[in-house]
């Protein structure tokens, strides 16, 4: 009882002695937002999910995705399996049905599993190539913007060619672009990540010409280290903020067009199951089996606003003037 | 002024030719042609294939297959390749049809989204502030589909009207009010649909356009030297949270053919989007470049009439 005194010292003197972090200073303002601590909280279960459903269904096989029981179709969520019908490999864990099963009898739940990683993967694929792309032409244009390639200079080049590549309408050119190629998760992920990269290329250009003039990276240059260092040590760093919040809303919007791909018959084609795939396909059982679309829906939604939501606690977690107020 | 805006122009020229050149690679060195839609027909030889290849130039290299294309536009002999028709008259068609339903979603989407935003704004913090935010977030990350299924489930149990095309069928001999009442009707849920992102994005754009201005010095001098709220509120801060929404109006025109393809495919509607998705179907690469094209010269004219606006409506701007 003694030592009370002491541990309940003045906060200033506990200020002095320990400044914050940058980091611990962002985590401080996102903490504050309780809906955004909650998505985090959703965004963690749901990694967790993810590495389950990759374990549970590919690796040991626990739940099986792709078995079919034409008996047991359109079996609503909660019910128990017929298993004298079944052969022992192929009855669900402890024979229940816990989302239910599909027009051939699938497990939903199995899906559902599966889909989140293959649906998750999607996301940050995609986001890790446009992010990629964004960072490199961004920073190119940002860093090496004056330097004449012959008649015209690196900036405008590049500029341009974003420019150029704005003026796509976005979702026809990923249509356009999946109904033409052979029909490959792979293509998904490339596709919306080519042509996604140009809001990152456009503020990372204009983060690097503000941080090129500022005296951390002047001195950098003085000291006379080598380009890439700078480039990488001492702006990319500065630079990240707004690549973090656009990066985290990129991967909400992946799920999204994928599900809209999905929708019009160019989603990942089976025996994949993403959660686009399986709401596309359950829009079509609505009367008989309503659980086929709303169990995806309300996952996709659930997943994407807690992105979103992030997202938005992370850009005003991040902006110093905002964060003063 | 003028001399910028001729060589705004002629650059914005040679971006419409560049993006042409990069539909045209994109679409014809991706695997898949037209004359192979049908593989598995076994009526089709390879002397047919051949002689349809020779038909729509698609032997020949690459940049005649472009300047074959381009000939055929400006001349507007354009034809398409699933069923020969003249390619700019069948999107005009589309057009008129995606016209009234991109119309009144925009004129839903900001009627809307702005009382949306300013209130939002101006009580931040408010309990209406934060349902509103929480509302717009999950409008935007519902799955458009699934929402509008869910809508139309709704609208059909309980109203028990028909919701689907663009008019009910077997109504094209009725009285003209009720023919235009029905088309009006069919018109109501399809655009409320595809304005509810749009509403839920720009709302929240206006709310941090607004909150930005009123954090601002000149808002706290009017205030200070006693100025009403309102006139605080509409004539300071709400003339300079405008500002950027003028650009956004340049945005707004590619919207009518890459939007809506989703929208038009659930409620069966003729418009462009649907055109564009069949023509995709079909690798009907004449309709598919000139769509783009078009949708590249909207973006490009939508861009460069904004710039303009801006420059009118800002005074600190000067075009140089």
């Amino acid at each position: 009882m003694a030592d009370l005194p002491r541990t309940v010292a003045p906060v200033d003197t506990v200020d002095l002695a320990m400044p914050e972090t940058p980091l611990q200073e962002v985590w401080r303002v996102f903490r504050k937002d309780r809906l955004a601590v909650a998505s985090l909280g959703v965004l963690l279960a749901l990694l967790v999910v993810a590495i389950a459903g990759k374990v549970l269904t590919d690796w040991i096989v626990l739940v099986n995705p792709e078995t079919v029981r034409l008996p047991e179709k359109f079996k609503p969520p909660m019910s128990y399996a017929a298993t004298e019908l079944l052969s022992v490999a192929d009855r669900p864990p402890f024979g229940l049905y816990l989302l239910g099963t599909d027009e051939l009898g699938r497990d939903v739940f199995a899906r559902m599993l599966q889909g989140s990683f293959v649906s998750l993967s999607i996301g940050f694929i995609a986001v890790g190539i446009s992010v990629l792309i964004g960072i490199v032409l961004g920073g190119l244009a940002g860093f090496y913007g004056e330097v004449k390639l012959g008649f015209i200079s690196v900036d405008t080049l590049i500029m341009r060619f974003t420019d150029v590549m704005l003026c796509f309408p976005t979702f026809f050119l990923i249509l356009t672009v999946v109904a033409l190629l052979p029909p490959s998760i792979y293509n998904i992920m490339i596709v919306i990540g080519l042509t996604s990269w140009m809001g990152t290329a456009r503020f990372v250009r204009a983060e690097f010409l503000a941080l090129r003039e500022q005296d951390f990276v002047v001195a950098a240059q003085a000291l006379g280290l080598p380009a890439w260092r700078i480039i990488f040590r001492h702006m990319v760093p500065n630079a990240i903020a707004p690549v973090l919040v656009s990066a985290t809303i990129g991967v909400a919007s992946a799920i999204l067009t994928e599900s809209a791909l999905s929708f019009l018959g160019f989603g990942v084609q089976p025996p994949y199951a993403t959660w686009g795939n399986i709401l596309a396909d359950g829009k079509n059982f609505i009367f008989d089996a309503p659980w086929l679309f709303f169990i995806p829906g309300c996952a996709i939604l659930t997943v994407v606003l807690a992105f979103n939501l992030v997202g938005e606690a992370l850009r005003e977690a991040l902006n110093p003037r905002l964060r003063r107020r | 002024m003028w001399s910028y805006l001729l060589r705004n122009l002629l650059q914005r020229l040679l971006l419409l030719v560049l993006i042409s050149f990069l539909a045209h690679a994109v679409v014809h060195l991706a695997p898949g042609e037209p004359s192979e839609v049908d593989p598995s027909n076994p009526r089709m030889k390879p002397e047919d294939i051949a002689r349809i290849r020779a038909a729509f130039h698609l032997d020949e290299p690459l940049h005649l297959q472009y300047l074959y294309w381009l000939r055929d536009l400006v001349t507007g002999e354009l034809k398409s390749f699933k069923d020969s028709q003249p390619v700019l008259p069948k999107i005009w068609r589309r057009f008129l049809n995606s016209l009234p339903l991109f119309l009144c979603a925009t004129l839903i989407v900001w009627s809307l989204s702005f009382p949306t935003g300013i209130h939002a704004a101006i009580r931040r913090g408010s309990l209406y502030d934060r349902t509103t935010t929480v509302l717009a977030y999950a409008f935007i990350s519902i799955p458009g589909f699934f929402l509008s299924y869910l809508v139309i489930l709704w609208v059909v149990h309980t109203l028990n009207v028909p919701v689907i095309g663009m008019q009910t069928f077997g109504m094209e001999n009725a009285q003209p009010f009720y023919r235009w009442m029905d088309r009006l009707w069919h018109l109501v849920i399809p655009s409320f649909m595809s304005a509810i992102a749009g509403i839920a994005v720009l709302s929240r754009y206006v709310r941090s356009q607004m909150l930005e201005v009123i954090g601002q010095d000149y808002i706290r001098t009017a205030r200070a030297k006693g100025l009403p709220e309102e006139t605080v509120m509409y004539r300071h801060a709400l003339r300079n949270a405008l500002l950027p929404f003028v650009t956004m109006f340049g945005f707004l025109l590619p919207a009518l053919i890459g939007g809506s393809v989703i929208f038009e495919q659930i409620f069966a509607w003729p418009g462009l989007g649907r055109l564009g998705y069949e023509a995709i179907l079909a690798r009907d690469f004449p309709v598919i470049l000139t769509l783009n094209f078009i949708a590249a010269a909207l973006t490009l004219a939508g861009t460069f009439l904004s710039d303009i606006l801006y420059a009118v409506v800002d005074p600190r701007i000067r075009l140089q």
